[in-house]
């Protein structure tokens, strides 16, 4: 049974992503996994840089750094715990499904992709620990997570409350095509209100019937779809319709391109993830 | 292993930045010091050195390991370079990372598991003391000023870092060969420099071909010693990556580093330098400073060739006293001195395969003979053990038959004791071989178990075998066995 994944870890966002992993939880009738990665911390010890090697200086400095980690990773072992049991708390009263929680050594990125199979939904926040006083800009891990899973991801900001209304950004790709029959097959977002929104820079008739043919898929699957053809630049046409519409879901399709030529034209996912105010649901 | 492109490169500037400064300081003696011994200007091993680590910070497969010109490559260069010249040396380096190319492609990083952790012990404690007797050439018919500045030297490298404040900022053997150099040019002492002992880099390296016949005898001169250096090259590269894989807790790709090391040694025997790999101790003074990532052995590579390339008119006074005194000090760091405790809580075939590698490699002079030997031998004790684990029982069965049951692992080893298990002089009319609990491993077991059969056959007794087709089973290659765990209890259980 595909789960409901919730990576928790000490930021803001911690909150939010159990608000977030429970009610998505509860809309699919899936079991919900509570994910805390410790990830070894990258700053190294002291470096002495006597240059010197002595007698067995190698035994020496494999106790002196055993010893120091294991230290450290007590501590973040236990911090660890006590935030999956607060999450655990935080989620019951809003989830009463099967819950379970699961703390990893390794790296986020690693840990999610071996969860992959057994993952129907990721909730992230935006930006770990280590962002948190940055904002707009996002975490380290997104981006390499999102272009690494192939499954839905569901990015959330602090202070989460289910959503009413939600907006599929539409672009007639073929990632906006996939993300399309995702949302009409899923019970994720079913009876909530619909928009399709598809941003261009010139008007052809044949964007008038790629946007027919989606909102049509829609409605077939129960939906009431309110649709837009916007023109303008892209992700700021997209937060003006949902700062005018009261909308308090995006789903996108994400990095429908090459890392290569996102480093040449920059890419719309990041832009979104960076500048969102809502949380984002992201298909692959 | 998802590593970004991040976490390899730039997770640690600051440290990895000053740990590569440290090691570019240490590398200058060492890489000067094992030209002296490979018989070469010291400027090849310093070219060496730089392109080794710039190219391994790229190619290599384990992020913060030092790969520059070694001992234990410079001593099996020693005769190439007597007999045929430094050309034939540049050939045999871009040969042996050829060589190392490939066997990384083939994925033979994973033949790592059949050198056995006494054989890395010998292989480490016999660099330490090859590098030592390297040394005893420039202590030998000088001088009582060299014996004082040497003498001098170790009291500084040792003493220095106990030193507060600067003691664990500036390295020791840096105050050593600099505190020295200063001394012998204000006494004037008339002693042997670096200068003395070849050409020092005046310019960056160039692109050069080696000026060698290319044709089928070249082939021959050089192909021996690239195989031993490849060889030792991937050994002590291994051995390197996995220390550092412990100190730092990580995890490395075995197979990238042969690689890298090939592509590293190429471009070295390009460049004009000799050939090199990973160094244990370089890379723990390394990890000791502070470095991590990739950025810590590029920074070494530049840094290195920067210093060299201005300061060759200091470097060219160093006494050679001063060298001497740091490679004491490297080859003393080398030892596994732990091993020595341990002698005499080990078994004594452990004691023996280290110190028959060691014993093999102070004579020979070449590591990789060494550890041939110590593979040979672990191998061969750990045939004997488990050739122990056989035993043949029998009980009458009745008038005039014998029913012996055999247990136990079957093969090279304990086939002979299995022939002799058998009492051919007993006078009977069947004879019943129950091989239901034992293991047959090769054509040797299959053969004695033939000649038992015919034997018998021969005394006019029948035989009657049981359970041959299970015990068997074993004597086929069958790989793929060991992530089936229930085939591995069918293979070895009671059948």
């Amino acid at each position: 049974m595909p789960k409901v994944i919730a990576c928790i870890d000490g930021s803001a966002a911690a909150g939010a992503v159990c608000d977030a992993s429970a009610w998505a939880a509860s809309q699919l009738d899936a079991p919900l996994l509570l994910m805390h990665v410790l990830e070894k911390p990258e700053t190294p010890v002291k470096g002495d840089l006597s240059g010197n090697i002595g007698l067995g200086t190698r035994e020496h400095m494999l106790e002196e750094l055993v010893e120091l980690e294991e230290k450290k990773s007590r501590i973040a072992l236990d911090l660890g715990k006590q935030m999956l049991r607060d999450a655990c708390e935080r989620t019951a009263a809003l989830y009463k499904g099967e819950t379970d929680s699961l703390q990893r050594h390794g790296s986020l990125v690693e840990t999610v992709l071996e969860l992959q199979p057994e993952s129907r939904l990721l909730v992230m926040g935006r930006q770990g620990e280590a962002h948190e006083n940055s904002p707009g800009s996002i975490g380290s891990h997104i981006e390499t997570v999102v272009r690494a899973m192939q499954r839905p991801i569901l990015v959330v900001m602090p202070g989460f409350t289910p959503p009413q209304r939600f907006m599929i950004a539409y672009d007639a790709s073929e990632t906006s095509e996939k993300a399309l029959d995702m949302v009409a097959q899923s019970p994720l977002l079913k009876g909530l209100e619909c928009h399709v929104v598809m941003v261009v820079s010139n008007n052809k008739p044949e964007h008038h019937q790629r946007l027919d043919a989606a909102c049509r898929k829609l409605e077939q699957a129960g939906f009431t779809v309110e649709r837009s053809l916007l023109s303008g630049e892209v992700i700021e046409t997209l937060h003006d319709y949902q700062d005018s519409h009261a909308i308090d879901l995006m789903v996108m399709g994400a990095y429908g391109h090459s890392k290569i030529r996102q480093f040449f034209v920059g890419s719309n996912t990041t832009k979104m993830i960076g500048s969102s105010r809502i949380p984002l649901l992201l298909l692959r | 292993m998802q590593k970004t492109l991040k976490q390899e490169w730039l997770s640690n500037p600051r440290g990895d930045f000053l740990s590569g400064l440290v090691v570019a300081l240490a590398l200058i003696p060492e890489a000067i010091a094992f030209s002296i011994i490979a018989g070469v200007d010291p400027k090849i091993g310093l070219y060496a050195s730089f392109s080794m680590a710039v190219v391994s910070a790229f190619a290599g497969g384990r992020p913060g390991m030092i790969s520059a010109a070694t001992g234990a490559m410079a001593l099996l260069i020693v005769h190439l370079v007597k007999d045929h010249g430094l050309e034939y040396l540049l050939a045999a380096t871009i040969l042996t990372g050829i060589l190392q190319l490939i066997a990384g492609y083939l994925n033979l990083g994973n033949l790592m598991r059949f050198v056995s952790r006494a054989v890395v012990t010998g292989f480490v404690n016999a660099l330490a003391i090859l590098i030592f007797m390297a040394q005893l050439p420039e202590l030998t018919n000088v001088t009582w000023h060299v014996y004082a500045m040497t003498a001098a030297g170790l009291v500084i490298i040792y003493l220095f870092p106990y030193v507060p404040l600067v003691g664990k900022v500036i390295p020791s053997p840096l105050v050593t060969i600099v505190g020295l150099t200063i001394v012998s040019i204000l006494l004037g002492l008339d002693i042997r420099t670096v200068g003395d002992m070849g050409q020092l880099p005046d310019a960056l390296p160039v692109f050069l071909l080696p000026q060698v016949p290319l044709n089928f005898e070249t082939l021959q001169i050089i192909f021996p010693y690239s195989v031993a250096l490849a060889i030792v090259g991937m050994l002590e590269s291994m051995m390197t990556a996995t220390i550092v894989d412990d100190l730092t807790d990580t995890p490395s790709d075995k197979n990238r580093e042969c690689t890298g090391q090939g592509y590293a040694n190429i471009a070295t025997g390009f460049l004009g330098g000799m050939a090199g790999c990973g160094m244990i101790g370089q890379s723990v003074i390394n990890v000791k400073s502070g470095g991590r990532t990739r950025l810590s052995t590029l920074t070494a590579g530049i840094l290195l060739l920067i210093m060299v390339v201005f300061l060759s008119d200091w470097i060219r006074q160093i006494p050679m006293a001063a060298l001497v005194s740091v490679m004491i000090m490297v080859s003393v760091g080398t030892f596994s001195w732990d091993s020595i405790a341990k002698l005499k809580t080990y078994p004594v075939s452990t004691n023996i395969v280290t110190v028959a590698t060691v014993i093999t490699v102070v004579y020979t002079h070449n590591l990789a003979i060494g550890v041939l030997v110590g593979i040979l031998l672990a191998a061969m004790f750990f045939a004997n053990k488990v050739g122990r684990y056989m035993a043949v029982t029998s009980a009458l069965s009745g008038e005039g038959a014998r029913t012996y049951t055999v247990s136990g692992q079957v093969f090279f080893a304990s086939s002979e004791k299995f022939f002799g298990s058998f009492d051919f002089k007993e006078v009977l009319d069947k004879v019943v071989i129950d091989l239901s609990r034992a293991h047959f491993w090769d054509i040797s077991a299959v053969t004695a178990l033939d000649k038992v059969v015919l034997k018998f056959r021969r005394e006019g007794t029948e035989v009657e075998l049981i359970g041959m087709n299970e015990a068997s089973a074993t004597i086929v290659d069958r790989f793929g066995v060991h992530d089936k765990p229930e085939e591995v209890e069918k293979l070895l259980a009671s059948h």
